[in-house]
């Protein structure tokens, strides 16, 4: 700064008065002082001079709050560049001096009556940046009739000042009805009008998640298309990201809207191009796919997204990450277009690294050898992190385009040859790769890799050669010598190398039992004694545990064949994917991510759908649905971590039903520390212990634990099924089951979706779920396990999935629960920790339950009982609560009520007021006495509950609540 | 919408900051610092970068980053276009956008801002509307006005702003009308070690300087239209007109604009107008390297080829290099490895040729990565595509303008690996 000033110093000895830098030289002492003096002359040009430099000195963040009173002094001016001068100053400063800012309300009402729409306009536009409440008061009268100016230059002016308001004061806003002129607003003659009027909409919908504030109909859609044409590039981008909020009638209107939204797409302005591009994408949806038009709008979508691609490097970063989607979801607009994406050396990092990725999305058997001869060239680039990409790339290749994989393999040795250390490194990871995906087919090169052996330092390096050598320990000699060597630094390598090395011992002992028996005593007292990791000393245990109870089941579950890999594991989920695609453009499409995941403030986003396809079979939710059902109920909460709950869950088996006798066999072994627990455990565990040292200690849980969870009996498995058939059959229970909500969301649990609810059907508890697949693999092998609970619930039976879950399929499952499982309390009472398992993953949730489901049927007490129990209860374990809204006659409550098994004992009347006594009985035992008061024409009940555990008397008002009201 | 601007020079300083809402600290800056610091090149630093509590979106441009804070959701493409919208102002105004230009200005550049977005919402940005509301610095305006006490702001609501022609003031008088275009192409391209091209592709625009009197009505067609597939044109081109007769009918704004881009990508239109023969090796072992490089003209219709510039990157490992040029001159930067050679204009007869000896660290190995050559060069008079225009003519006014269209094709970013 003092350097900066002391170069503006010079350039004023050189006598360059005319420019604006001399204003900036004033920074010594006394400078505020001479200042107001200036401000305060009587010579106009003085004055002007004088407030030039004041907002100088602010534009570069020095403190001139000091000199309010003398600069709101020189606002009343016919001047016009003086007056904006001070309006900028007001602006920075009025905050931190409130009560002076009133001062300059009086000139700004009688600027909002000028006769020249620009002073007007400067006016309300400049009243709506001051951030003082005091003066938003004012504001009110003076925006309204700007709001209803004849001029158009105004009346847009005022659209954004209520956008401005609406930020300082909502409530100001809404009490004023300036939301209603703001959709008026929106039918305005001038476009300009219109675009602001949909811009300032836009920014206050998005505090406001519900309100219907943008209300879309087919009207005002055709007034926007028409103004779409005449405004402004910024109304259109404005307009555009309006548009992809609606959601047409049907095809023929999508058509319709598309066919005057495409000439946007020649737009000079990108953003326009893309907001463009994302009505289209969207609308599209719902075009049937034989129709002439959705091919034409095809062709059509290509060549501006090209264009894109020729502009500044910033823009073509952001048009990169939006059209990786877009080649997701329909790679056939883009396919003939591979070479735009091949890569300039000078392109900016970000650039290229983003058109590799797209370059491997387009990758097909047409192109596939331009696209590797390119990726080669990359390889031998200077930019290390884009060369390492490169290389991955050709692998990616290899396990999506099955005919290149050959080449692709070639091109690695040749690569490997060149000895450059991290092309090296980088082409045996994704060799690793090629082996799983193709396995016994390229095994021939594995010479050429052991010859680098010496040259891996990274640990992914590392863990895949060492994988590599133990996977095909048979056909390398050497391998134990390899392996050893490895194992000498055991200690110093990362977490990933240990792991890897230890699984490669084991399996080199399985296939080579003579001569590796010392290695493998080696590598499992290292895993298990000297190892602080519980990941490795686990896996070491179950090891140890596995070959010296039954070598050949050990065989089974550690040489087990790998399911093969596929380059499905780079793509987005396709849940995501779609409500991506509705987001083309934004924030949200740049870091491929849902907006409710990182924007703040955007409150209770919408998750936006694209629009079902006309005539097709998909079922896919309206938006209106999703939405109810996300604002339904605080949404249950998915546990992140495995970590914090491990130590429970450990305690539970996570059995899939379809297994058979020997289930730690029929489960492909994968490397996660928690599925070779899961497998395995039971068995084990049934085992003989005495196998090796320290054995509990290794479990972090004492086995006395274990019964409890276990001893969840099968009682009436059959029974429900029969009690289901009557249920099915559709026979009035009478008991209040919430309906279901979405308790885990696909995108958290790998495509699947878990939504459920609870019941008591017929005396049995009963979870009722859906399940959906929502990725796109077979999902089989289900099983649930509860996490120890409030009340003991448990599942009194397996999960009953009997059929492979296909993609798009759902299936609706019943559980039956009993309460007999562990107890823990928990808070909130009812939340219940859930952990879910299937072939891909172990997916932990949590949810509640309505505790009216643990109401048992004998719940009815004796009248005398009841009167000396709520004598016995002392007083302060009596609550009271309010039911709202609730117009039900006391008979009829008290009938619906029963059939939740709450009963009525009592019924006396005193001055028209009903009073119910009743009373519960929860499945623990625990009694629950109530009074429920109903007044006649009152909406309003009262119930008084009396309980011994006091803690449950919020759910069960909870229960009531939600009896009385369904 | 946009929150605030932070302008950053070269160095990491911010020179000028503003706040179109509440005022964010400067300290949001330093996100944006540490990305400076990781990246290795100035360019290098991604224009997207997110905060706890903000987004930083950011353009280089002139060496200056102008950094666009944001809070909520707002399409990033908006923001970017936006910045460069202001960059373009700027240099309209200015002459220059340099940090020195900015702080001379600093108050004309404090108003435009003003003027060009309200609370975030974009105002005027048209350059046309903005020196109606603001009159751009001019050495003579400001000595009239420190003389007369005048200001630079206008007092006119600015008339184009409201009007179906929102980029065009009314009133406007000429004594000579005339209406200049340029159509410039620039050629992409790609060629291997070979010769043969890998990508090719020419983005064309045509940049209008039209000064005519009152409201005049334009059309302008081409010999061949059906180059132009893809375009992206100016608000004032009605759109309708071109989609049913391929012809650009529009009411030009006044001065200077870009009427159209267009992007030509189908290989075999484009033509490569230069080759170049290249013999770049380094022997393992030795501490020597050979150079040599020869350009010749390929497809360029007769035009004579201008203003060839080379430059190429070579390997870390090369100390100095020794060469001799047939014509013009060459540099080599020992520090940045960066090597040009001014060839000036290609003579057909006697092709223009830079041979020598590059010297090599010694005993380090043979440097990995082979140059990448790049190449300017300029051919006057010719759109490589093959574009003409074939007539412009005025309605809607009575005088007769003077008419000019020049052609000219360039290199973008034409690319040789070696």
């Amino acid at each position: 700064m003092q350097e900066w000033a002391n170069q503006l110093c010079e350039n004023r000895q050189f006598g360059s008065k005319m420019t604006d830098s001399k204003y900036f030289t004033t920074t010594k002492k006394g400078e505020i002082f001479e200042l107001k003096a200036e401000l305060n002359s009587d010579k106009k040009e003085k004055k002007k001079e004088a407030v030039k430099k004041v907002i100088a000195s602010m534009t570069v963040g020095k403190d001139v709050s000091a000199l309010f009173p003398d600069v709101v002094n020189c606002m009343q001016t016919d001047n016009l560049e003086l007056k904006k001068l001070v309006y900028l100053y007001l602006m920075n400063y009025a905050k931190s001096q409130p009560d002076m800012a009133i001062m300059a309300v009086n000139t700004f009402v009688k600027d909002c009556e000028d006769p020249n729409p620009l002073i007007r306009a400067l006016a309300v536009r400049t009243m709506g940046c001051i951030r003082v409440d005091k003066i938003t008061e004012y504001l009110c009268e003076p925006l309204r009739k700007c709001l209803k100016d004849e001029d158009p230059y105004v009346r847009k002016t005022a659209a954004v000042c209520v956008a401005k308001l609406h930020d300082i004061n909502a409530q100001l806003v809404e009490d004023q009805g300036f939301l209603d002129t703001l959709k008026d607003l929106i039918s305005d003659s001038n476009p300009m009008v219109v675009a602001n009027a949909v811009a300032a909409l836009s920014e206050i919908a998005e505090s406001h998640p519900n309100s219907n504030l943008l209300d879309l109909n087919p009207q005002t859609i055709n007034k926007l298309l028409t103004a779409l044409n005449e405004c402004t590039e910024w109304g259109q981008i404005f307009i555009l990201d309006c548009l992809a909020n609606y959601t047409p009638r049907d095809d023929r209107e999508s058509q319709s809207i598309c066919e005057r939204v495409t000439p946007r797409l020649s737009h000079a302005n990108s953003a326009v191009v893309l907001s463009a591009v994302k009505v289209l994408m969207k609308f599209m949806e719902m075009l049937p796919k034989d129709l002439d038009y959705y091919g034409t709008l095809l062709k059509k979508l290509a060549p501006p997204l090209v264009t894109l691609l020729s502009a500044e490097p910033e823009l073509q970063y952001v048009a990169l990450r939006n059209i990786n989607l877009i080649v997701q979801r329909r790679p056939e607009i883009l396919k003939h277009e591979m070479k735009v994406f091949f890569v300039k050396y000078n392109d900016p990092i970000y650039v290229k690294l983003e058109k590799l990725d797209i370059m491997i999305r387009l990758a097909s058997q047409a192109n596939i050898a331009q696209v590797l001869a390119e990726l080669k060239e990359y390889a031998t680039e200077v930019d290390v992190d884009f060369v390492r990409k490169a290389v991955r790339a050709i692998g990616r290749c290899a396990i999506k385009v099955e005919q290149s994989a050959e080449r692709c393999v070639s091109t690695l040795l040749d690569l490997i040859q060149t000895k450059v250390n991290y092309v090296v490194q980088e082409a045996i990871v994704v060799i690793k790769d090629i082996f799983r995906k193709y396995p016994n087919k390229y095994e021939s090169v594995i010479a050429t890799l052991c010859e680098n052996l010496d040259s891996l330092d990274e640990p992914e390096a590392r863990a895949a050669m060492i994988w590599i050598v133990g996977e095909y320990a048979e056909r390398i000699d050497n391998a134990d010598e390899l392996l050893e060597s490895f194992l000498e630094g055991f200690h110093d390598e990362s977490t990933q190398v240990q792991l890897q090395l230890l699984t490669a011992i084991v399996k080199l002992f399985l296939k080579k039992p003579t001569e590796t028996q010392e290695l493998v005593q080696q590598v499992l007292s290292l895993a298990t004694q000297d190892s602080d990791n519980p990941d490795l000393r686990d896996r070491g245990y179950i090891y140890w545990r596995l070959l010296s109870t039954d070598p050949v089941a050990a065989k089974e579950v550690v040489l087990a064949e790998k399911p093969l890999i596929s380059e499905e594991t780079d793509l987005i989920e396709p849940t995501l994917l779609e409500e991506l695609i509705c987001h083309i453009g934004t924030l949200a499409s740049v870091y491929h991510k849902p907006p409710s995941a990182f924007v703040e403030g955007s409150r209770g986003v919408q998750h936006k759908r694209l629009p079902a396809t006309a005539n097709s079979g998909e079922s896919v939710e309206s938006p209106d649905a999703s939405s109810a059902a996300a604002v339904a109920d605080a949404p249950p909460a998915v546990i992140p971590s495995q970590g914090d709950l491990l130590g429970d869950l450990l305690n539970l088996d996570l059995t899939p039903t379809t297994t058979g006798p020997t289930p730690a066999v029929s489960t492909g072994i994968q490397m996660g520390a928690m599925d070779l627990l899961g497998g395995g455990l039971d068995s084990l565990l049934g085992g003989d212990l005495g196998g090796s040292p320290a054995m509990g200690a290794g479990f972090g849980a004492p086995p006395a634990a274990m019964p409890a969870s276990f001893a969840a009996p099968v009682s009436g498995g059959g029974l429900d099924d029969l009690f289901d058939l009557g249920g099915g059959v559709g026979l009035p229970m009478g008991a209040y089951s919430p309906p279901k909500t979405v308790w885990v969301p696909a995108m958290k649990a790998k495509g699947l979706e878990i939504s459920g609810t609870f019941a008591r059907r017929a005396g049995v508890i009963q979870m009722e779920m859906t399940l959906s697949n929502k990725a796109m693999s077979v999902m089989t092998d289900f099983a649930i396990q509860f996490n120890r609970n409030s009340f003991g619930l448990a599942p009194a039976g397996p999960l009953q999935v009997l059929i492979p879950l296909s993609p798009n399929q759902s299936i609706e499952v019943t559980l039956p629960l009993n309460t007999v499982g562990p107890v823990m309390k928990m808070d909130p009472l009812s939340n219940l920790q859930v952990a879910v398992k299937n072939n891909i993953d172990v997916f932990y949730f949590s949810c509640q339950y309505p505790i009216s489901i643990l109401f048992v049927e004998d719940g009815k007490m004796e009248r005398q009982v009841f009167l000396a129990t709520w004598k016995d209860i002392p007083n302060e374990n009596e609550s009271q609560f309010q039911i709202k809204d609730c117009h039900l006659s006391s008979d009829a409550a008290s009938s619906k009520l029963q059939g939740s098994n709450i009963f009525t004992i009592a019924k006396r009347t005193v001055d028209g007021q009903d009073m119910l006594y009743q009373s519960m009985k929860l499945s623990n035992g625990i009694w629950v006495l109530a009074e429920l008061r109903v007044q006649a024409g009152n909406p309003n009940y009262t119930v008084s509950l009396k309980c011994r555990a006091l803690e449950v008397s919020q759910c069960v008002f909870q229960s009531y609540e939600a009896v009385l009201k369904n | 919408m946009i929150h605030s601007l932070f302008l950053v020079n070269a160095s990491g300083d911010i020179f000028l900051e503003k706040h179109w809402k509440s005022v964010v600290s400067r300290s949001v800056c330093d996100y944006f610092f540490e990305a400076q610091e990781r990246a290795t090149e100035p360019e290098n630093v991604p224009p997207v970068i997110s905060t706890p509590h903000h987004y930083l979106i950011s353009v280089l441009r002139h060496r200056i980053y102008f950094v666009a804070v944001i809070q909520s959701e707002v399409p990033p493409l908006f923001v970017i276009e936006f910045l460069h919208r202001v960059v373009d102002t700027f240099q309209d105004y200015f002459g220059v956008c340099t940090e020195a230009a900015i702080k001379d200005n600093v108050v004309v550049v404090y108003e435009l801002l003003e003027e060009m977005l309200d609370n975030g919402f974009p105002l005027a940005t048209e350059s046309n509307i903005l020196k109606e509301l603001i009159k751009p610095p001019t050495i003579l305006r400001t000595m009239v006005n420190t003389i007369t006490g005048s200001t630079n702001v206008g007092e006119q609501l600015p008339t184009g702003q409201l009007s179906v022609v929102p980029w065009r003031r009314t009133g406007v008088k000429y004594t000579n009308n005339e209406a200049y275009f340029d159509v410039v192409e620039e050629i992409d391209a790609i060629i291997d070690k070979s010769g043969s091209t890998i990508t090719a592709e020419i983005q064309g625009v045509i940049d209008a300087c039209v000064k005519l009197t009152g409201m005049p009505d334009l059309t302008l067609s081409f010999m061949n239209p059906r180059l132009l597939d893809d375009v992206s044109f100016h608000p004032c081109v009605r759109f309708k007109r071109w989609e049913a007769e391929r012809i650009l009918s529009f009411i030009p704004p006044d001065g200077n604009f870009r009427l159209l881009s267009y992007h030509v990508s189908s290989q075999n239109l484009v033509a490569i107008p230069v080759y170049v023969k290249h013999n770049i090796t380094f022997r393992e072992g030795s501490s020597q390297g050979r150079f040599d490089l020869t350009l010749g003209p390929k497809q360029t219709m007769g035009k004579a080829v201008e203003a060839v510039l080379v430059s190429s990157q070579l390997p870390r490992g090369v100390l100095n290099a020794n060469l001799n040029p047939s014509q013009g001159t060459y540099t080599f930067d020992p520090v940045t490895k960066l090597l040009t050679w001014d060839v000036g204009k290609i003579n057909p007869q006697k092709l223009p040729s830079l041979k020598g000896t590059m010297s090599l660290q010694a005993g380090a190995s043979k440097p990995d990565e082979n140059p990448t050559i790049n190449i300017q060069l300029k051919i006057q008079q010719m759109a490589i595509s093959g574009l003409k225009v074939n007539r412009l003519d005025m309605y809607g006014e009575k005088y007769k303008p003077f008419k000019g269209i020049k052609y000219m094709t360039k290199a973008g970013k034409f690319q040789v690996r070696t």
